[in-house]
């Protein structure tokens, strides 16, 4: 049995768990969703809409709030108690909370950030997505995250008739061994501006290299009439806000242009704009992994090609 | 506070990768390398600390011999001493072998707080850091884009801020001993200077032997340049030409500007 834990937060699934749903089901083995949280009925009978064999709830107030200690204390003993053959996740920030200690507390491999499955193999990016690996899990039943929008949430198969099994686990949590107190979340103040709503946006990675480059940027950008946008480096050091990141940590957009400047691709930046209708990239590097999502690329110095579109935009 | 920071080597961003013979991994004989990236952020976070409460900073390698020079490097920015577990299989080595290799070298150094980087820019597996908590019994936190030591009522611990996703953060206290994964961009970076270096000549690092590793927990199979996902037309030509085919493509074929 495949068992697949769905994440939750104040009474809301993250969407990436029906993805890890999709993922589950193309293999051909019996799967379970499991959910944690406290008072999350309305979440399971929403799970069981989906072909699985049954939904597992552990409904206990020391769920409430996620903690790394309370989720490892309880899929532990979920784990020990279902012995499902392999656990899927999606690669959230959740789960890469927790999900290590979870293998090592079970004593089972863990494969993370996992776009394919091939053969018994799991296919995953290393060296920044500009190599993909194919690597087996020793012994049968390893723990596994699948990176968010690998699998799509809407190739869910759904049950035709009735919906599955929705079982209550019986788990104690002994909540003086949850160490974490968090508080409420929240989200930075200010979001000045809201890149979705931009028709074209010109983004900056790395190869912009120094701030006082930014200018022919912003010339290119009126002269396209987009929006500036970066990868998370160029936020980090403060040559633009914050809220001008696109990617897994800061904005998700699809504008009608995507016009990717020096930025190599990381998932992390990828996540965040690969829905854009047309993307264009321009890089030194003709390995960059964001020629994969291309629809037209240039490999060249962009100090010299920006100014000539520009020159030639204005014409 | 002593605080323990836990560093990779990686091949430098702009190294370009090829894959080695056996199919299974790059071909790094002459590669050149440097910190990996998240790694200088935890580093620096620990320098800060140790700047503002006091205490050591000591960091510490799992890898090949090649790993004395982010050794040397993290030393020169200004960590205190440094521990390296030096194994040439720890370069290839999944987390379990990573972590419990580090957490035998550090047990007995009873540390108050141990800071990773959130992954590595090679395998980027996202585990080393939470694996040695488990193993070193320690509360964690990860993706930590902020660090305060609380002090209450003689119990210090820590308030962290940790990074969700879309722009959501989330305030968490923690007990210390802890460990944390620290995301890119807590800080600015500091970088050595000339004094930084001639002064890490001098400072300890105490070489650990690991004689033999657990079976890998898993094994990569096979590793290749990925399948294009998408049709992508390439346009060649000098900057001017390129520049000139790409908007008449933009503005009549894809139809995404206005003239």
């Amino acid at each position: 049995m495949i068992l697949v834990v769905a994440e939750q937060r104040d009474g809301v699934l993250n969407r990436a768990s029906w993805e890890t749903i999709a993922a589950a089901q193309q293999l051909s083995a019996p799967v379970a969703v499991a959910l944690l949280g406290s008072g999350i009925d309305a979440l399971a009978t929403e799970l069981a809409t989906a072909d699985v064999s049954a939904v597992l709830v552990v409904d206990h107030p020391a769920l409430a709030s996620y903690t790394a200690d309370g989720t490892v204390l309880a899929l532990a003993a979920l784990i020990e108690q279902e012995q499902p053959d392999r656990v899927f996740f999606p690669h959230t920030y959740q789960t890469r909370d927790f999900a290590p200690a979870l293998a090592a507390r079970v004593k089972r491999p863990i494969v993370t950030d996992v776009v394919a499955t091939k053969d018994g193999r799991y296919v995953r990016p290393v060296f920044q997505g500009k190599l993909m690996a194919e690597v087996e899990a020793a012994g049968a039943a390893p723990l596994v995250t699948f990176q968010i929008g690998a699998y799509r949430a809407d190739s869910v198969a759904k049950k035709t008739t009735g919906s599955a099994e929705i079982r209550r686990a019986s788990i104690d949590i002994d909540s003086s061994r949850i160490r974490q107190k968090p508080e409420a979340p929240f989200k930075e103040a200010r979001q000045s501006v809201d890149l979705s709503q931009a028709e074209r946006i010109v983004a900056v990675g790395r190869g912009i290299k120094g701030q006082e480059h930014l200018s022919v940027v912003e010339q290119l950008a009126k002269a396209l009439g987009a929006e500036i946008a970066a990868s998370r480096p160029i936020c980090d050091a403060g040559w633009l806000p914050m809220d001008r990141q696109i990617g897994s940590s800061g904005q998700t957009v699809a504008p009608k242009l995507y016009l990717a400047l020096g930025i190599s691709g990381a998932i992390q930046h990828l996540v965040g704009m690969k829905s854009s209708r047309v993307i264009v990239a321009i890089n030194k590097d003709p390995e960059a992994p964001i020629f994969e999502l291309a629809d037209y690329g240039i490999v060249g110095d962009l100090f010299e090609i920006v100014p000539a579109m520009i020159a030639e935009l204005n014409k | 506070m002593k605080i323990a920071v836990c560093i990779k080597q990686v091949v430098t961003r702009e190294w370009q990768l090829r894959v080695a013979d056996s199919g299974t991994w790059i071909r790094d004989a002459d590669a050149s390398f440097e910190l990996n990236e998240p790694d200088a952020y935890a580093l620096e976070e620990a320098l800060r600390l140790k700047e503002k409460h006091g205490g050591e900073v000591v960091v510490c390698s799992a890898g090949p011999a090649r790993s004395a020079q982010v050794i040397r490097e993290a030393l020169a920015r200004g960590a205190d001493r440094a521990i390296h577990v030096e194994s040439d299989a720890l370069a290839t080595a999944d987390a379990f072998a990573v972590a419990g290799a580090i957490a035998d070298a550090i047990r007995d150094e009873a540390f108050d707080l141990v800071l990773t980087g959130l992954q590595s820019d090679d395998q980027g597996f996202g585990q080393v850091g939470v694996v040695l908590a488990e193993a070193l019994g320690m509360p964690h936190a990860t993706i930590i884009m902020e660090v305060q030591v609380t002090d209450a009522a003689g119990h210090s611990g820590l308030r962290v801020k940790r990074e969700l996703e879309g722009g959501w953060f989330q305030w968490v206290t923690l007990p210390l001993p802890a460990l944390l994964t620290i995301q890119s961009g807590i800080n600015q970076l500091r970088y050595a200077t000339l004094k930084g270096i001639m002064a890490a000549k001098k400072k300890e690092i105490r070489k650990v032997a690991r004689a033999s590793l657990p079976p890998a927990s898993q094994t990569i199979r096979r590793i290749a340049f990925p399948e294009k996902a998408k049709r992508t037309e390439m346009i060649s030509g000098s900057a001017a030409e390129a520049a000139k085919t790409l908007v008449t493509k933009l503005r009549d074929e894809a139809r995404v500007i206005e003239r």
